[in-house]
């Protein structure tokens, strides 16, 4: 009984960074139907920033949470201006290599800089373990899950409760018509995109204590979350965080009961999901 | 107040409106009928600013806007009801109301929308896509009334609608004429058109081929449904 609630539990901290991921993706998704293929580069360059600030600026883990998301909204603002921007008047698959484009040098550039080896991040807010009643846990990891449970719930609100999530939701459920209410979707798209590669940044960061910093952990990373959005339904916020934590559990007890399908499982339940609903657990079909 | 010149439109090599041109006055419900087809939606997404024409000139309000961006149109007082009455399913129906800016010194204050229909008052915390046809159609009219639109641009919204709905829009048209709003909608339904409008246009392979007035449309009625296929 422990132990399946203790990986439950360890279920739930990689559905943390799984819910972080597929959140920025939905966002940006259904502002501007762009599926953002350098997402897991952007995980990745979260987490070297972290390194990076740690070991050249010597500023520890609490700044970089706080200077990498924003560093990289503001980049991933001047990508979605410069670049993204350009070609959503076209096919969607410009934007699909474009994006893919750019993880692939982020990718190699840090492979020429640093190698394949994973870098020591020494900068972990704490350690030790805290006492959950049944098990002892690592406390990061619970801080980990804290975190990532408190900013889609923040998101959530944000969507729900103030008018710039009422226009975000307007634009992603009709783009076009919202135009027509006299609301300027453009000025909101820029924002939007940037905002979701923050999200992508803090995992990133969130990532670096816990977890092997290396030029591959955003390509190893996204192909999961890629199949998690699809099993919540592409642009469904909502869907993308349960689904995200409910992944995370699933491969966590696979691991415990049937380690054969640990990996594969995701893609069996994405298989079957697509084959009963199409368009996800909490998807809705496109709107012509 | 409004005025549409020679304005033609394509999508790709097909032409969906060759050089239609109407007016609408200040305080004028006008229709526009013709069979399906025939360009009105095309012509109503051209005001509106959804699709781009390829040729004519769209003057509201004495100012040129046939290069202007929809969402400035909106601002200066165009109010579009489409054809498939544009309820937003995710957001609730208090939320559909408020999401246009308020256009124009003669926006409704929600108090004065809730109070004109009752039933969105009582289902403002429901989501947009669980609101009957009838009801969705209300919500779709208060909203632009409430934003302080001056040009009503309606796609066919009696279609579908049983006839008590259909009374109920032609009497929130009415109103808004009476508070001097302009409208241009489009409707099949020729009985109806004639209880709510002062003139009507018919159109025909993308050009205004006539201009009727309520007598025309009621001694003609055989051919224009004839006409119309239906
Ligand atoms: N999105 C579109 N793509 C291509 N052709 C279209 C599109 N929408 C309408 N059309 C064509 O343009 C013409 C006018 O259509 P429409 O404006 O919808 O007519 P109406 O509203 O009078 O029924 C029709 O021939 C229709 O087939
Ligand atoms: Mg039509």
């Amino acid at each position: 009984m422990t132990s399946f609630l203790q990986q439950l539990f360890n279920g739930l901290v990689s559905g943390s960074f799984y819910a972080l991921l597929a959140l920025g993706l939905a966002v940006i998704f259904g502002m501007l139907r762009v599926v953002n293929f350098a997402h897991g580069a952007l995980y990745m360059l979260g987490a070297f920033g972290a390194v990076v600030l740690g070991d050249s600026a010597g500023l520890g883990f609490w700044w970089a949470l706080l200077l990498v998301p924003a560093a990289l909204a503001v980049a991933g603002m001047a990508m979605e201006r410069l670049l993204v921007q350009r070609l959503t008047a076209l096919d969607p698959l410009y934007n699909f290599l474009l994006t893919f484009g750019i993880a692939l040098v982020c990718q190699d550039l840090l492979r020429m800089k640093y190698g394949s080896h994973s870098q020591p991040y020494d900068h972990a807010p704490f350690s030790g373990t805290v006492d959950l009643g049944l098990f002892d846990y690592p406390a990061y990891q619970v801080f980990v899950l804290a975190v990532s449970v408190a900013v889609c719930v923040a998101v959530w609100l944000l969507l729900t409760r103030t008018r710039i999530g009422t226009v975000v939701r307007a634009s992603t459920e009709r783009p076009e018509l919202t135009r027509a209410f006299g609301i300027d979707t453009r000025r909101w798209v820029t924002p939007v995109f940037g905002f979701g590669v923050a999200l992508a940044g803090l995992a990133g960061v969130l990532a670096a204590p816990m977890r092997a910093v290396n030029s591959d952990m955003g390509a190893d990373l996204i192909i999961t979350v890629f199949a998690v959005v699809v099993i919540g339904g592409l642009g469904s916020v909502f869907g993308s965080v349960i689904a995200g934590f409910a992944i995370g559990m699933l491969q966590a007890l696979g691991n415990l009961y049937v380690p054969v399908l640990s990996q594969t499982s995701v893609y069996l339940l994405m298989a079957v999901v697509l084959l009963v609903r199409p368009a996800g657990l909490f998807g809705k079909e496109e709107h012509a | 107040m409004l005025e549409v010149e020679g304005v033609s439109a394509r999508y790709g090599e097909a032409t969906a409106l060759d050089g239609a041109s109407l007016t609408v006055g200040e305080g004028e419900v006008v229709t526009l009928v013709g069979r399906n087809g025939a360009g009105k939606t095309t012509l109503l997404r051209c005001l509106m600013g959804l699709h781009r024409p390829a040729a004519g000139r769209i003057v509201l309000a004495g100012r040129d806007i046939t290069g202007l961006a929809a969402h400035r149109r909106a601002r200066l007082g165009l109010g579009y009801v489409p054809d498939d009455r544009g309820i937003y399913a995710g957001l609730s129906v208090e939320e559909n109301l408020t999401l246009p800016p308020v256009a124009a010194g003669s926006a409704w204050p929600l108090a004065r929308v809730y109070e004109a229909f009752p039933v969105l008052a009582a289902r403002r915390r429901f989501p947009g896509g669980r609101l009957s046809g009838g009801e969705q159609q209300m919500l779709a009219l208060a909203r632009v009334l409430r934003a302080g639109a001056r040009v009503l641009l309606c796609d066919e919204p009696t279609e579908g609608l049983a006839p008590v709905a259909v009374r109920q829009i032609g009497e929130i048209l009415r109103g808004a004429k009476e508070h001097g709003v302009s409208v241009l909608l489009v409707e099949q339904n020729l009985r109806f058109a004639t209880t709510v409008a002062d003139r009507h246009y018919l159109l025909a392979q993308g050009r205004v081929v006539e201009a009727l007035d309520n007598r025309d449309v009621k001694q003609r009625e055989d051919e224009l449904l004839a006409h119309l296929g239906l």
